[in-house]
């Protein structure tokens, strides 16, 4: 059985600035609205304008909400302030992601749960059965948000003229509730992009006004709608994980080299804390792989799968590949040996359909934006 | 987008100028161009190559895909566009003028090239 993609609440409005559209975990997503490399530069050096609807809201209420989420995720989700937000994971007992998300504190009793599209109901299905026995309520909220990021160093300056909300005063990875151009908005400093920027989450009936509000208001400061090409390649220099790429089900937070978001500190017992401590273990002693980034110095662009290679032998693999319109040059993260793991290890190369093409191995991110 | 008049089009979405001494220009059409998204990457064929109707002589890789180049028409490769080759972009700006791909001397063409109008039909 096929199901048609789901369509945002922006849609016609998509269509008619011209999107390319693309499927994109059962929605039907823009994929760009022009030249990807453009708008890749407009968040770099200005802002872009994002429809993220497609993102998973769940809600947890009750005295015990912190308390589930402490169980049910990796992170110490209780000690978060109110009015703040974290990266954070969700595991299986194997230490397997489930998928990556943001939480907010939204207020005492009260959290906000940010999965992929693609995961948001293995992640609703999980935190209903993991807060069973807690006195906390998990609420979908997938129906009642849209969510619209502005991204970009000048998206301080565009929010700041269509709200009175004090966003000087709103750090990153903080949210607070306000009004946007009239709009009632959850305003959180989070996303994806490596840039400065923000996440709106408002009633889809009222997304369309403000999408409409903040493309004037960017106007003469060069904003223009981004497609979620675009935000792969931004992610993807910034060094942050996608989800069915860098993570899966078949790697740990500390493969992935994101072992800081496990809290083993924290009070009570949390889904997956024995598989974690032991791979905690494992990356410090014999870690089997890392994840690295890698810069080409030709110009074939490696992608998701192709095998990374060394001395004739496949020593890695490759999760994720773009031109990077930053630096240039074609860019990749992936999985390789600790052997060849090394920033400047020598003689690393990319199969890249049957031919080795050398790359450089670095840290990651690729890209770091100036504070 | 318009497909020009003058050209003759594969279902693989190159197009192919009208011959002079039996040399024809190849490049692929602005829905293709559209398609790809950004190329940022041409392997193009070489001068002396020779390309077979149908069968793939070169890549075009863009920032989500790579695709492969198939040659409208069977015939050696007289001349690459360097151009493209230092400017990838050209593909995108000026698919039909300076971003074509490669001369070819035809040898042998496939009978099922389409005229423009048969084309925009083909391509929706």
């Amino acid at each position: 059985m096929t199901t048609a993609p789901r369509r945002t609440a922006l849609d016609a409005l998509h269509r008619a600035l011209g999107a390319t559209m693309t499927d994109f975990a059962g929605w039907d997503m823009p994929l760009r609205y022009g030249s990807e490399r453009d708008e890749h530069v407009a968040v770099r050096t200005r802002a872009g304008l994002f429809d993220l609807s497609h993102m998973g809201e769940i809600t947890l209420t009750g005295a015990q909400a912190g308390q589930a989420l402490d169980h049910a995720l990796v992170g110490n989700i209780s000690a978060l302030a109110v009015g703040r937000a974290r990266y954070t994971m969700i595991c299986r007992e194997d230490g397997g992601i489930l998928d990556d998300l943001i939480v907010y504190r939204l207020a005492d009793e009260e959290y906000m749960v940010v999965a992929n599209a693609s995961n948001a109901q293995v992640v609703l299905d999980a935190l209903t059965e993991r807060a069973a026995g807690f006195d906390a309520v998990v609420r979908d909220d997938r129906e009642n948000y849209a969510l619209i990021a502005v991204q970009g160093p000048a998206s301080p300056a565009i929010l700041k003229s269509v709200t009175d909300a004090d966003l000087d005063g709103l750090k990153y990875y903080a949210g607070l509730p306000g009004t946007v151009a009239g709009v009632p908005a959850l305003i959180a400093r989070t996303g994806y992009t490596g840039e400065d920027g923000f996440e709106l989450f408002v009633a889809p009936g009222d997304a369309e006004k403000l999408w409409q509000a903040l493309t004037e208001a960017g106007a003469d400061a060069g904003l223009v709608p981004c497609g979620l090409s675009c935000r792969d390649t931004l992610r993807l220099e910034a060094g942050m994980p996608l989800y069915g790429h860098e993570l899966t089900t078949a790697t740990t937070p500390f493969d992935a080299g994101l072992g800081r978001v496990v809290k083993f500190d924290k009070e009570g017992d949390f889904v997956g804390r024995e598989a974690l401590a032991a791979a905690a273990e494992r990356a410090e002693s014999a870690p089997p792989r890392k994840l690295v980034g890698l810069i080409a110095t030709g110009r074939r662009v490696p992608r998701a799968g192709f095998s990374v290679v060394a001395g004739g032998e496949v020593v890695g693999e490759v999760t994720s590949g773009a031109p990077s319109p930053t630096l240039g040059k074609p860019i990749a993260i992936a999985y390789v040996d600790a052997a060849h793991a090394a920033p400047g290890t020598e003689g690393v190369s990319v199969d890249i359909r049957g031919t080795h093409e050398p790359y450089e191995v670095v840290a990651l991110p690729f890209y770091k934006r100036a504070r | 987008m318009s497909n020009p008049q003058q050209l003759r089009y594969s279902k693989e979405h190159e197009w192919l100028s009208a011959t002079e001494d039996g040399v024809a220009t190849v490049g692929i059409t602005e829905f293709a161009a559209n398609a790809l998204g950004d190329v940022v990457y041409a392997q193009l064929p070489a001068v002396g190559d020779t390309v077979t109707a149908g069968e793939s002589c070169g890549e075009l890789e863009s920032t989500k895909s790579v695709s492969d180049l198939f040659a409208p028409v069977t015939g050696e490769v007289v001349e690459a566009n360097q151009d493209v080759v230092d400017d990838p972009s050209l593909v995108n700006s000026a698919p039909f003028e300076g971003g074509w791909l490669f001369k070819v001397k035809i040898t042998d063409e496939p009978e099922d090239l389409m005229s423009a109008d048969e084309y925009t039909a083909f391509a929706g």
